[in-house]
């Protein structure tokens, strides 16, 4: 082409300026290389154990005793997903715990901590101080595992009971914090007079004016509990002994060592064919596909809400 | 009588209020204080009691500090301690230094679209149980099918069994906690780093100053305040440790536990395992004591130095 360097300005005034630029507000091509490395190999390396283990959940069960976990099998199968479809009543039943526990859960905490934090946030509450070291209090100290589960078991008596699985992650005094940092700074006072001038009881006050307005709060700690009541096992490996209650972590656990766990609740441990068939289970695949199927909603779901959990630490990280 | 009458007015005109914080306060009730109460265990001969928890208790056999004086008279008082502050003590500085560096290097990445893909990439541990990871765990370190032995036998080198090794678990358990915490945390610095005013930056520039120095002098300031917050909320909780990490991870190895025991599994394994309800109430006991006084030393330090910076 001969007309090109028409067009372009000569090289080296381009480089000059390009170069300025550069220096102050942005990295050097160098050093941008070098970062785009640093964090896109960490990256990759957080999200590979999920992508290797849905490789193998995929690897057909011989290939895989011969030849180990590998990234690239030999020979693909789906028989691991088939089996547990087929046999595995106890996580149909395991996600129905789970799904049970994370609805009613996050509601439950919802109401709970909204009402006390908005009730921290109204300096005409006498005893909003005294109420307030009551939440923040459980924060610094605390009595430990043994007595709490002692409170649990011999006078509450949710032991084997789907409470034993709720109650627990139900309240937390920083969730309280943030959402009460929430009230503060996204709730006008001015808004809450005007709705006591026009003569509403505070509860009235609450739900028509205040909730609406405190929704991003709602959500991320909506979502923070939701987050923890579906990877929640620790209640259910101390309070819960029922297979019927299992949730799905404290499933994975227990299939850990051996696959009978998920066969408990199939009815086809009665029949010689289902013995058959259980016998000849796809074990070691069947487990990471079980572990797949437990995390899959939640790493679909997660890149549309990282931004609250976000939100959430940065306000509760702010002080009154 | 007086107070009396003004008290009861009080109550009736904070009414809606107290209703409001009653379902929270009886969970702190029945969730915190009547277990901090129950610490008295420590104390006691713990004996179950048909008649619940308070007969338990009263039927119990006072003890003073026998239950202590056991509990330290064993080695795995020394363990548990040195491995719980150690293993945290770590996890605090690298934490804090890897996560302050990924956030200043997803700050600076030209492509901003790249940087939010590797962020929400590195998010992800943050979303998975220590169930779910330790599987991906041992689907690296399993003796006989792993990748790692997989790869290490490919260069020669004999299958180690990573599950009866204890060498290696100090490592492992580092990069593991890492490996999960860097996403959130350094995401969290990201969202400071992001919030600093841009006319800082413009003004150094036109004073001359290149990238380090602009890192060095406002990057990092301007970050101080929420690293010497989440340090010093770390170190208040440095008694403390993850319980699926040093549980779930190793998979309950015994032969593990000299360098993954730490005082939350002792008090598991003393409650659930073993029955010393007494000896694991007080350690337990032990835990939350002493890390009451550091949160509260640490605040008073930080309080000193910078009263604004202090947690209370």
């Amino acid at each position: 082409m001969d007309n090109q360097p028409v067009y372009t300005s000569p090289p080296g005034i381009q480089q000059t300026r390009k170069r300025k630029s550069r220096d102050f507000s942005q990295l050097s091509p160098f050093w941008n290389v070098i970062a785009n490395l640093i964090a896109g190999v960490f990256s990759i390396l957080c999200v590979f154990p999920f992508v290797f283990v849905l490789i193998l959940s995929f690897t057909d069960e011989d290939t895989l005793a011969m030849n180990g976990y590998r990234i690239f099998p030999e020979k693909w199968s789906i028989d691991a997903y088939s089996y547990i479809f087929n046999v595995g009543n106890q996580l149909l039943r395991s996600y129905g715990v789970t799904l049970f526990i994370t609805v009613v859960g996050t509601l439950l905490s919802l109401v709970i901590i909204s009402l006390y934090a908005y009730a921290l946030s109204r300096k005409s509450f006498k005893y909003r101080g005294f109420f307030s070291f009551i939440a923040f209090f459980t924060l610094l100290f605390n009595g430990g595992l043994v007595p709490f589960y002692m409170v649990a078991t011999q006078l509450l008596h949710i032991k084997d009971s789907i409470w034993a699985l709720i109650l627990p992650l139900c309240v937390n005094a920083f969730y309280i914090l943030i959402m009460r940092t929430f009230f503060l700074t996204m709730v006008p006072d001015a808004i809450i007079e005007s709705g006591k001038i026009d003569g509403a009881s505070e509860f009235r006050v609450f739900r028509s004016l205040v909730l609406p307005l405190s929704l991003p709060g709602l959500a991320t700690i909506g979502l923070f509990s939701t987050l923890g009541y579906w990877n929640d096992w620790f209640n259910a490996l101390l309070f819960i002994e029922n297979p019927k209650l299992v949730p799905l972590q404290a499933m994975l656990m227990r299939i850990e060592n051996n696959m009978q766990f998920i066969l408990q609740n199939s009815s086809m441990m009665s029949s010689a064919e289902g013995l058959e068939i259980i016998r000849n289970m796809p074990q070691d695949t069947s487990r990471m596909a079980m572990v797949i199927l437990a995390t899959g909603p939640i790493v679909l779901a997660y890149p549309f809400f990282q931004r609250y959990f976000v939100q959430g630490l940065t306000i509760g990280a702010v002080k009154e | 009588m007086k107070a009396t009458l003004r008290f009861i007015k009080d109550l009736n005109k904070n009414k809606a209020f107290l209703w409001m914080v009653l379902p929270g306060a009886l969970w702190f009730l029945f969730f915190s204080y009547l277990p901090i109460l129950g610490t008295v265990i420590a104390f006691k001969q713990y004996r179950f009691h048909k008649d619940g928890f308070l007969a338990s208790i009263i039927n119990s056999q006072w003890v003073g500090w026998k239950n202590f004086e056991f509990l330290f008279s064993t080695e795995d008082a020394y363990i548990i301690t040195r491995n719980t502050i150690l293993y945290n003590f770590i996890f605090i500085v690298s934490g804090l230094v890897c996560s302050v560096l990924m956030a200043i290097i997803l700050s600076e990445i030209v492509n901003r679209k790249l940087a939010k893909w590797y962020q929400t990439g590195m998010f992800l541990p943050h979303f998975l149980s220590w169930i779910v990871v330790s599987y991906f765990a041992f689907s690296f370190l399993s003796a006989d099918k792993g990748a790692l032995n997989q790869l290490l036998g490919s260069f020669g080198v004999e299958p180690i069994a990573w599950y009866s090794e204890t060498a290696y678990w100090p490592y492992i358990l580092v990069l593991m906690n890492l490996w999960k915490t860097i996403g959130y945390t350094s995401v969290v610095y990201l969202a400071a780093i992001i919030g600093i005013d841009k006319s800082y930056y413009e003004a150094a520039m036109i004073d001359g100053a290149n990238k380090w120095q602009q890192i060095r002098n406002i990057t990092i300031p301007m970050i101080k305040p929420l690293m010497i917050i989440l340090t010093l909320l770390a170190i208040g909780r440095i008694f403390y440790s993850d319980f699926g990490l040093f549980y779930q991870v190793p998979r309950n190895s015994g032969s593990l536990f000299s360098v993954t025991n730490v005082i939350d599994t002792y008090v598991y394994r003393g409650l659930k395992v073993s029955g010393e309800i007494g000896m694991s109430t007080a350690a337990g006991l032990y835990q939350s004591f002493i890390g009451f006084i550091l949160v509260l030393t640490s605040n008073a330090l930080v309080r000193k130095i910078n009263k604004d910076q202090a947690l209370f």
